[in-house]
């Protein structure tokens, strides 16, 4: 009996001496392994350590790769060290009391790169349960950065205790995404990626691009490999042969610098061989020279077209994915393909929403040149201008209004009001005088528009001045990783669009839009029925001005203000209101839609130049107006008499 | 013809007028240039007065495609870069070529055709990331197929797009609309890097003329002076004669109601292309011969606003009147760079000092103003006046 007891208390000795088996110990046992780690050997160590469940692990690993962790010259004890001066403040790794010692008797541990990073993954599984949320969260970020087979359990394991939804929800995608790469389970990995299908995102793109990665290869005849694709060596003849050439099996081509650079170094008394220098002056005479010498076993021989044809002729030439499992890759690349189907379908949604955009800005620039040239046919070159001060009122405005969202809604009425009095004084002092001249109006309308970009320059300066809108029109609206849409093109959208509604209101519904349609039609019908057309036409006028310069204001936000800015407007709103049809405001709209739609589609097809979107947009238009003089809204009836 | 009509110059006694004046400054120019020895003018100021006789050429022929057909095109500068663009290209080449086969001679074996090739791409199309030469400049190495494309391409250009305008009777102000887009989407592919001309470097060297690299710049520049007063003669001579023959009353009338002469039966299309192609060809001659004695060309030289200007130098001077044109260019080109150039001294208004290089654009365009309101004769239809009256 008392053997038994006896032994009972041995047992639960023995026991706690392993329950309590302290870090340090561990550590003792793989002393050379912490002081002098490897890449290749720490991992052993690291299983241990973990193994051991001990809570002070995670902290210690943290500090080790932090390159805190001292070891004690005379004892050989690790400790968690700060320096502090010439002192150093060391911890214990399991008790945590704090000493000050001399630094001198102690050895900072360096672990390298490499080593660190192991440490690091190891690191991950502990954040992964982390209690801070924060940690968890960076825990999955470095894994979605460099993710790794050692990682995808632990994962699964921390997902059981996760009571963050979102945190639980990135764990379950980044499960799949290594489960995808790395499980040993062929069906699992192809379900896995199969579920990858619903996922637009650029990391799952991601994710299936690295297991269809491949090289390229050559061979003599085609191995038993998992084969992406085989190519046909002449497509890319030269490609092909450096390929070869790379891989050891053929000879390099001598090209024509290294034939040049072989005659010179063989030169003897003016001549290569036999062949005098002053006749080396063509590419068959050196080729021929340099064959020569090679029969000398000078240089080393010529590769002719035909040893390159039969090079290429005898091998196979082929991309190999690196991944070996056939299943793998065709469920991968047929899951790719559906997601590019999908990519591919919001990619025209993301472009149509810029198309929209890019129209409901060529809207705004050219709505006040709808009234002008389009009701009264006037050809107003300064209209450029006028969106040019309303521009630069929002920035004036800024200078003395300091809160962003109150100064664009002063600016937008002082604009108009601004251009309003500025198109009805040009009405007043020239336009009026020239209403049976319109070519004349194009050229005085120029000199005023010079006059007026000149003055803005010798105010304002060169440099592009800010018109900076409010925090709540500076985001972006984002729908998913490839359909975005920023506030403020919205905003503009919007304004577009309650201009639209407006100037449609003013035209077909109030007493002044009726008085203007009379003038337009019969000006002298309608003096003689009561409507001083003097008076319309100078308030048609000032309307359009004023139009231009709110419409400057939103541009301003968009773009920089500058003195040139109307001058970059201003041949794109004539074409749209040619385009769109003369006299009518629908046409106006159907005119910058076509414009705007048409550069963007054009910039999708050559994404890299704007400039020459905008090049074959403006040839477009000048053969669509061939066709369609009238525009795409063309007037009927009388009204298209002249 | 009736017997009583009077001969050319008898009905055109400006024309004779215009020689006589063109030939004596000619004359006073070349003897006071520093390259007969006296040097009272210096030779930048003949390479002005030169341009200036190419932007006067040029104006004529505006003045004939608007003043006279009243087409008011906003395209004929870019014809005048085109044409500049034409020679540029063999100037460019022959140069460079001279220079990369002075390089190469160091070589110690002579270089093959190849390689002189090579490296004349790799000096041109450095600058532009690219050392392939581009179709366009197939021709760039002989100088008469260049000269040929000087007045090949913009009457080419011309034409196409004339009949294309005229046939669907596009007019009046959306012509100019039209004639404008179409300098705007030149510019702008010229703009672009990979056009083949160099992008917005544009072609440069050009005053360097190839096989006279020993002849100094003041001979030169002479020489350029007296070329273009030739071609602004003949020229004018040219378009003197159109105007006053039977095509020009044609044109006239067209100009004055179009549908009338059409009613009359004539195929108002043609003659109005036949204008148009003529006066694009002209302005690419003169382009042709004011960039060499520029040196460099780019493509913000043919934005649209520079056909702008002609037309307003047309209208300064007085459409209608071929002398008008010549005035307008003459007087606003050149006063134009006394004022930008810091010749003109500033005003001090006490409060403000109106310096010129800053406001001269702003007088330019109230002036213009002015005159399309009060004087839309212009220069020319004072100057008629006082004839008239004396």
């Amino acid at each position: 009996m008392m053997r038994l007891v006896f032994g009972m208390i041995l047992m639960l000795l023995s026991a706690v001496s392993v329950a309590a088996q302290d870090l340090q110990a561990l550590l003792q046992t793989h002393a050379d392994e912490v002081a002098k780690p490897s890449r290749r050997s720490v991992s052993v160590m690291l299983d241990d350590l973990v193994a051991s469940g001990l809570p002070q692990v995670p902290v210690f690993l943290e500090e080790w790769a932090g390159r805190n962790v001292w070891q004690d010259d005379a004892t050989g004890l690790f400790y968690i060290g700060a320096e502090e001066g010439d002192a150093l403040i060391i911890r214990d790794v399991d008790t945590g009391d704090e000493t000050s010692v001399d630094a001198g008797g102690f050895t900072q541990l360096r672990p390298n790169g490499g080593v660190r990073r192991v440490i690091g993954t190891a690191l991950v599984q502990f954040q992964l349960s982390d209690p801070d949320p924060a940690r968890r969260q960076a825990a999955l970020e470095s894994i979605a950065r460099r993710g790794e087979a050692e990682q995808l359990a632990p994962l699964i394991a921390s997902l059981e205790g996760e009571a963050d939804a979102g945190i639980r929800a990135r764990k379950e995608q980044l499960i799949t995404f290594l489960t995808a790469r790395f499980s040993e389970d062929t069906a699992a990995r192809v379900t896995a990626i199969e579920t990858l299908a619903a996922d637009t995102s650029v990391e799952a793109r991601a994710v299936l691009s690295q297991i269809l990665a491949t090289t390229d290869e050559v061979a003599e005849t085609l191995p038993d490999v998992n084969i992406a694709e085989l190519y046909d060596p002449a497509d890319a003849p030269e490609a092909s042969y450096q390929i070869l050439v790379d891989a050891g099996l053929a000879p390099a081509l001598v090209s024509a610098g290294d034939i040049r650079a072989a005659l010179e170094a063989n030169i003897a008394e003016g001549r290569v061989g036999t062949v005098p220098v002053a006749s080396l002056n063509t590419d068959a005479a050196r080729e021929d020279a340099y064959a020569a010498l090679a029969r000398a076993d000078l240089v080393p021989p010529l590769v002719t077209q035909d040893d390159v044809a039969a090079a290429l002729q005898s091998h196979v030439f082929f991309a190999q994915y690196v991944e070996t499992d056939t299943a793998v890759t065709q469920a991968a690349r047929a899951t790719l393909d559906t997601v590019e189907t999908r990519v591919g379908w919001a990619q025209t949604v993301d472009m149509t929403l810029d198309g929209l955009s890019l129209a409901s800005i060529y809207f705004l620039a050219a709505i006040g040149l709808a009234i002008t040239f389009g009701q009264m046919g006037v050809i107003n070159m300064a209209h450029g201008e006028f969106i040019m001060m309303g521009a630069y009122t929002g920035y004036v405005v800024q200078l003395f209004v300091p809160d962003y969202t109150v100064s664009i809604l002063v600016a937008l009425p002082l604009a108009f009001a601004l251009t309003f009095g500025a198109g009805v004084a040009m009405e007043r002092l020239i336009i009026r005088h020239l209403y049976h001249r319109p070519l004349e109006t194009l050229l005085a309308t120029f000199g005023i528009s010079i006059a007026l970009q000149q003055i803005a320059k010798n105010i304002f300066g060169t440099q592009a001045r800010p018109l900076t809108s409010p925090d709540w029109l500076s985001g972006a609206w984002v729908i998913s990783d490839v359909i975005q849409i920023s506030t403020i093109r919205i905003a503009i959208f919007v304004m577009a669009l309650i201009f639209l509604v407006a100037l449609l209101y003013i035209l077909k519904r109030t007493r002044l839009g009726l008085e203007v349609r009379a003038v337009t039609q019969n000006p002298g019908m309608a003096a003689s029925m009561g409507i001083n057309p003097d008076r319309i036409n100078m308030l048609t006028f000032g309307l359009g001005s004023g139009i231009a310069g709110v419409a400057g204001v939103a541009i301003g936000l968009y773009a920089k203000v500058t003195s040139e800015m109307g001058a970059d407007y201003i041949v794109q709103s004539f074409m749209t209101v040619v385009v769109g049809g003369v006299g009518n405001v629908w046409g106006t709209l159907a005119g910058a839609g076509l414009i705007g739609f048409l550069q963007k589609g054009i910039e999708f097809l050559n994404p890299s130049n704007t400039l020459a979107a905008q090049t074959y947009m403006i040839l477009f238009i000048i053969l669509f107006i061939q066709f369609r003089p009238k525009g795409i809204v063309a007037p009927k009836g009388r009204a298209a008499a002249d | 013809m009736t017997p009583t009509r009077k001969s050319f110059v008898a009905r055109n006694p400006s024309v004779l007028y215009f020689l006589a004046a063109l030939g004596l400054f000619t004359a006073i120019v070349a003897v006071l240039s520093e390259a007969s020895g006296v040097g009272l003018i210096s030779t930048s100021f003949v390479k002005t007065l030169g341009k200036t006789l190419c932007l006067c050429l040029v104006a004529i022929a505006m003045d004939v495609v608007w003043g006279y057909c009243g087409i008011l095109s906003l395209g004929h500068f870019a014809f005048f870069g085109i044409g500049g663009y034409a020679i540029g290209m063999w100037l460019m080449y022959a140069r460079t070529e001279i220079i990369v086969i002075d390089s190469l001679a160091g070589q110690v074996i002579p270089p093959t055709p190849q390689e002189v090739s090579d490296a004349i791409g790799n000096q041109i199309f450095g600058v532009v990331g690219s050392s392939e030469f581009p179709l366009l400049w197939a021709f760039a190495d002989h100088l008469w197929i260049q000269l040929a494309l000087v007045v090949l391409v913009p009457g080419l250009l011309a034409l196409v797009f004339g009949w294309l305008a005229f046939r669907s009777r596009v007019t009046g102000v959306y012509l100019s609309i039209l004639t404008q887009a179409m300098t705007l989407a030149l510019a702008l592919y010229l703009f672009q890097n990979d056009s083949g001309l160099r992008g917005n470097n544009g072609l440069s060297g050009l005053q360097n003329i190839p096989g006279f690299d020993d002849t100094g710049q003041d001979v030169v520049s002479i020489a350029f002076f007296l070329t273009s007063a030739a071609a602004l003669a003949l020229g004018y001579l040219l378009f003197a004669w159109i105007t006053d023959s039977k095509l020009g009353n044609i044109i006239q009338a067209i100009r004055d109601d179009e549908s009338r002469v059409r009613f009359l039966g004539y195929h108002v299309e043609s003659y109005k292309l036949f204008v148009f192609t003529l006066t694009a060809v002209i302005a690419g001659i003169a382009g042709a011969l004011y960039y060499p004695q520029a040196g460099i060309i780019n493509p913000a030289e043919i934005a649209p606003i520079a056909s702008i200007y002609l037309a307003v130098w047309v209208a300064i001077g007085g459409r209608g009147r071929l002398y008008g044109a010549v005035i307008g260019a003459a007087v606003v080109s050149l006063l134009s760079s006394w004022f930008t150039g810091g010749g003109a001294p500033s005003v001090d208004l006490g409060f403000y000092v109106i310096n010129w290089v800053d406001w001269w654009l702003v007088l330019l365009g109230l002036t213009f103003v002015a005159v399309t309101l009060f004087a839309p004769q212009g220069i020319g239809g004072l100057f008629d006046k006082l004839v008239r009256k004396s």
